[in-house]
C-alpha cells in the first residue's frame, strides 16, 4: 500500500496508465542568425498562446470558469513583457531559443519555489508548465493526448499539468495518482471539479507502478493499493458503491429545510475562516454563517488591519450571504497564537491567560476599530457580533458599553449601522456555563464552543498525548454542561447555537435536538450530511436517547450507547 | 513622470489573479508603469514581476507612470487597485 494526500474524495478502481512527458532534449548550440532565431521563438510563442487560449476555452465549456482561469493565467505568463524581453536578450547573446526559454523559465520557477508558500510553489509549477509547452512547440514534439485513454483508467504522473488535464475525458478516467501537489494544487482543484478521485504527493509512484496494473485508490484517506486480491477488490467495490449512493442521497437534501422527521425545524449554518469561504457556504446550501473567525485578518501581516480593511472583509461576507444571518466572532488571539506586531509576552499557561476578550478589553486600539468595522458592516445584512472566551458578566457589559460609545460616534458621523444588532457570547468556559441562566437574560444569543468547553471542563491539555484520553465531548460532565446551557437559554427564549466540532457529530445529534439546540454550525462540507442526520430522527426518539444517555456515568458507556443507536 | 502612493487592500494581496487583472489593465497604456515597493522598481505590465514581489494585503506601494499618456495611466492604475482587482 502507498499513502499520499487524499485530494479529491471518492474511490477509484482501474488500470494504470503512466503518463510520461516525451523527451524535450535539444542540442544546446550557439546560434549565428539572431534575427532568424528570434523569429523562430516568436512564432513558437504565438502558437503556444493560441493553443493555450483554445485549451482555456475548451476547459471553460467542459469544466468551468474557475478552472479555465489557470490556463488564462498561463496566457498572461506567456505574453509577459519581462519574460519575453529576457528570452530575447538571451537570444541576442547567441543562445538557441530552447536554451533561452529554459534559462528564463527556470529562473522564475526557482524564484517562486524558494518562497515558502503553497501559492508560490504553484506559480513555479505554472512556469514549468509553460516552459514545457514552449519547448514542445520549438522542438515540434506532439502533445500527449489523454482524451483517448480507455474507460476505467487511473492516470499516474509525476504531476498533472493543466495542459494534460485539459484533454482528460472524465468518463474514462477513474482516478489520478501523482508524485507532487497538495490539496490546493491545480491537479487537486481540477480533480475535484471533474469529481475524479485523486491521491497526490506519493513518493516515486511513477516508477513503482506499471502500465495496465490494477490499482485501488481512496481519495478521502489517501490510500493506494496495487494489484489488489479479490477480497480487497470486493471491499472497495462495495465502498465505491456506498460512496456514490451517499453522495447522490446528500444531493437530495439541497434546498430542503433542516428538520427532524416529525418536522421540528432547526437552523443549519457554517463555520468559516476567510471572507472567500462565504461563497462555499452558499454553494453548500448553508442557512447562514454560525461562526466567522476573524483571526486570519490579523495574521501573516506586519501590522493591525485598518478599520476600513476589516469593514470590507465583513461586508463582503454579509453581502455574499444575502440577508442570511452571519455571526462574526471578535478577535480570539493571544497566548498560543503568535502575532508578532502585538508584542505579547509568552505565557506559561496560554490557554488560561491573556487571550481573546481578556486581551481585547485592554487593547482599545485593537478592539475599537474591529467593533466599529462590524457595526458599519451591519448596515449591509444580518450581522451579529459574538464575543469569545467570556468568563463573567462584567466582560460582556464592558463590550456593550464600548459598542454604545461607538454607536454614538457613528450617529454623530451619520454612518449607517443596524441599531438592533444582536450581540451574543461564545460559551466555552465552565464559568460561563455555570452562569448560563444569568447570561441568558443579558445576551442576545449563545454559541457553544465545544472544543474549548471540553478542554476547560475536563481540565485537559488536548495536545498532550498522556492525557488526551480525557478530551472527549462524550464525557457526562461535558454533556451536562451543554444541556445546562441550552436549557438555560430556552428558559429565557435566548437563541442558542453550537459551533464546535460536536455540532457535526452524528452521534450527538439526537442529544442536541432533544436539549433544544436552535442552530447547528458546521464546516460547509458537512452541511448536507448534518441535515440528513437531523432528518432521520423524530423528537420522541431523540428525547428517549437523550434521557438514557444522560443517565449514564462514564464516557465509554455514553459513547458505546450513542454508537449503538446511531442512524 | 507622475506618481501616487496607495495601499493594497484586497485580501490576497497582489497574487496571481489580482496581479493578472492589474498587469492586463495597465498593459493598454503606452506609458511605462512602475510599482515602487520595498526599494525595488517593478514593471507593472509584467505579471511575473508583480507576483515575484510578494506584495501582500495592507502593503503601501507607489505607482509611477512615465510616457505620453501618463496621467491617464496613473488614474487607471489607482482605480484598479482601489476596485479590489476583481476580488
Amino acid at each position: 500500500m502507498y499513502t499520499g494526500i487524499g485530494a479529491s474524495a471518492g474511490i477509484g478502481i482501474g488500470s494504470v496508465i503512466i503518463v510520461k512527458e516525451p523527451s524535450l532534449a535539444y542540442d544546446n548550440t550557439t546560434i549565428s542568425d539572431v534575427v532568424a532565431e528570434k523569429e523562430r521563438y516568436n512564432k513558437a510563442l504565438e502558437e503556444c498562446v493560441a493553443k493555450t487560449q483554445a485549451m482555456a476555452e475548451d476547459m471553460k465549456t467542459r469544466v468551468g470558469e474557475k478552472e479555465a482561469e489557470i490556463l488564462e493565467g498561463h496566457v498572461l505568463l506567456l505574453t509577459d513583457p519581462e519574460m519575453s524581453s529576457q528570452i530575447e536578450t538571451n537570444i541576442d547573446n547567441k543562445m538557441c531559443a530552447e536554451a533561452a526559454v529554459e534559462q528564463v523559465c527556470d529562473m522564475y520557477a526557482q524564484m517562486f519555489a524558494s518562497i515558502d508558500d503553497e501559492m508560490f510553489q504553484q506559480r513555479a509549477t505554472d512556469v514549468g508548465d509553460i516552459k514545457t509547452r514552449l519547448l514542445k512547440v520549438l522542438l515540434q514534439v506532439e502533445d500527449l493526448d489523454l482524451a483517448t485513454v480507455p474507460e476505467g483508467t487511473v492516470l499516474v504522473a509525476e504531476d498533472l499539468t493543466p495542459s494534460m488535464t485539459a484533454s482528460i475525458n472524465p468518463a474514462n478516467v477513474v482516478g489520478f495518482l501523482t508524485e507532487i501537489g497538495g490539496k490546493t494544487s491545480h491537479s487537486a482543484i481540477l480533480a475535484r471539479a471533474l469529481e475524479i478521485p485523486a491521491v497526490l504527493s506519493i513518493d516515486g509512484i511513477v516508477s513503482k507502478l506499471e502500465n495496465g496494473q490494477l490499482v485501488i485508490l481512496d481519495g478521502s484517506t489517501g490510500e493506494v493499493y496495487e494489484s489488489p486480491d479479490e477480497a480487497l477488490l470486493n471491499e472497495y467495490t462495495a465502498k465505491r458503491a456506498a460512496y456514490l449512493e451517499e453522495k447522490a442521497a446528500l444531493q437530495a437534501f439541497v434546498g430542503k429545510p433542516s428538520a427532524t422527521a416529525d418536522g421540528n425545524v432547526v437552523e443549519l449554518c457554517a463555520n468559516i475562516g476567510k471572507p472567500e469561504d462565504a461563497l462555499k457556504v452558499v454553494e453548500c446550501d448553508g442557512e447562514g454563517v454560525g461562526l466567522f473567525r476573524t483571526e486570519f485578518l490579523f495574521m501573516d501581516r506586519p501590522q493591525v488591519p485598518t478599520e476600513d480593511e476589516q469593514f470590507e472583509a465583513y461586508k463582503k461576507v454579509v453581502e455574499t450571504l444575502e440577508g442570511k444571518p452571519v455571526i462574526i466572532r471578535t478577535l480570539d488571539i493571544g497566548g498560543d497564537k503568535e502575532i508578532p506586531y502585538l508584542g505579547l509576552e509568552k505565557e506559561d499557561n496560554p490557554f488560561l491567560g491573556f487571550r481573546a476578550i481578556r486581551l481585547c478589553l485592554q487593547r482599545d486600539d485593537l478592539y475599537r476599530p474591529q467593533l466599529k468595522a462590524l457595526l458599519r458592516a451591519s448596515a449591509y445584512g444580518e450581522l451579529k457580533i459574538m464575543v469569545p472566551m467570556i468568563s463573567f458578566v462584567d466582560e460582556f457589559r464592558a463590550v456593550k458599553a464600548l459598542l454604545a460609545e461607538i454607536m454614538a460616534e457613528l450617529d454623530a458621523e451619520g454612518t449607517p449601522y443596524n441599531k438592533d444588532i444582536k450581540v451574543g457570547i461564545m460559551v466555552e468556559t465552565p464559568a460561563a456555563s455555570l452562569m448560563a441562566d444569568v447570561f441568558a437574560k443579558e445576551v442576545d444569543f449563545f454559541s457553544i464552543g465545544t472544543n474549548d468547553l471540553t478542554q476547560y471542563t475536563m481540565a485537559v491539555d488536548r495536545g498532550n498525548p498522556d492525557v488526551a484520553y480525557l478530551y472527549s465531548t462524550y464525557n457526562p460532565a461535558v454533556l451536562r454542561s451543554i444541556e445546562r446551557v441550552i436549557k438555560a437559554a430556552k428558559a429565557e427564549g435566548t437563541m442558542v447555537g453550537m459551533c464546535g466540532e460536536a455540532a457535526a457529530d452524528p452521534l450527538l445529534t439526537p442529544l442536541l435536538l432533544s436539549f433544544g439546540l436552535d442552530e447547528f454550525s458546521v464546516s460547509a462540507t458537512s452541511i448536507l450530511a448534518t441535515r440528513k442526520v437531523i432528518s432521520l430522527w423524530t423528537m420522541e426518539e431523540a428525547n428517549a436517547v437523550a434521557e438514557k444517555a444522560m443517565s449514564m456515568t462514564t464516557e465509554a458507556e455514553v459513547q458505546a450507547y450513542l454508537k449503538s443507536v446511531a442512524k | 513622470m507622475v506618481s501616487q502612493k496607495i495601499t493594497v487592500n484586497n485580501s490576497q494581496g497582489l497574487h496571481m489573479r489580482p496581479a493578472g487583472v492589474f498587469a492586463k489593465g495597465v498593459a493598454k497604456y503606452e506609458s511605462d508603469v512602475t510599482i515602487n515597493f520595498n526599494g525595488k522598481a517593478i514593471n507593472a505590465k509584467s505579471l511575473l514581476n508583480i507576483i515575484g514581489a510578494c506584495i501582500k494585503c495592507g502593503a503601501e506601494i507607489e505607482i509611477e507612470c512615465n510616457g505620453p499618456d501618463e496621467e491617464e495611466a496613473l488614474k487607471g492604475a489607482v482605480e484598479l487597485i482601489e476596485s479590489g482587482l476583481g476580488e
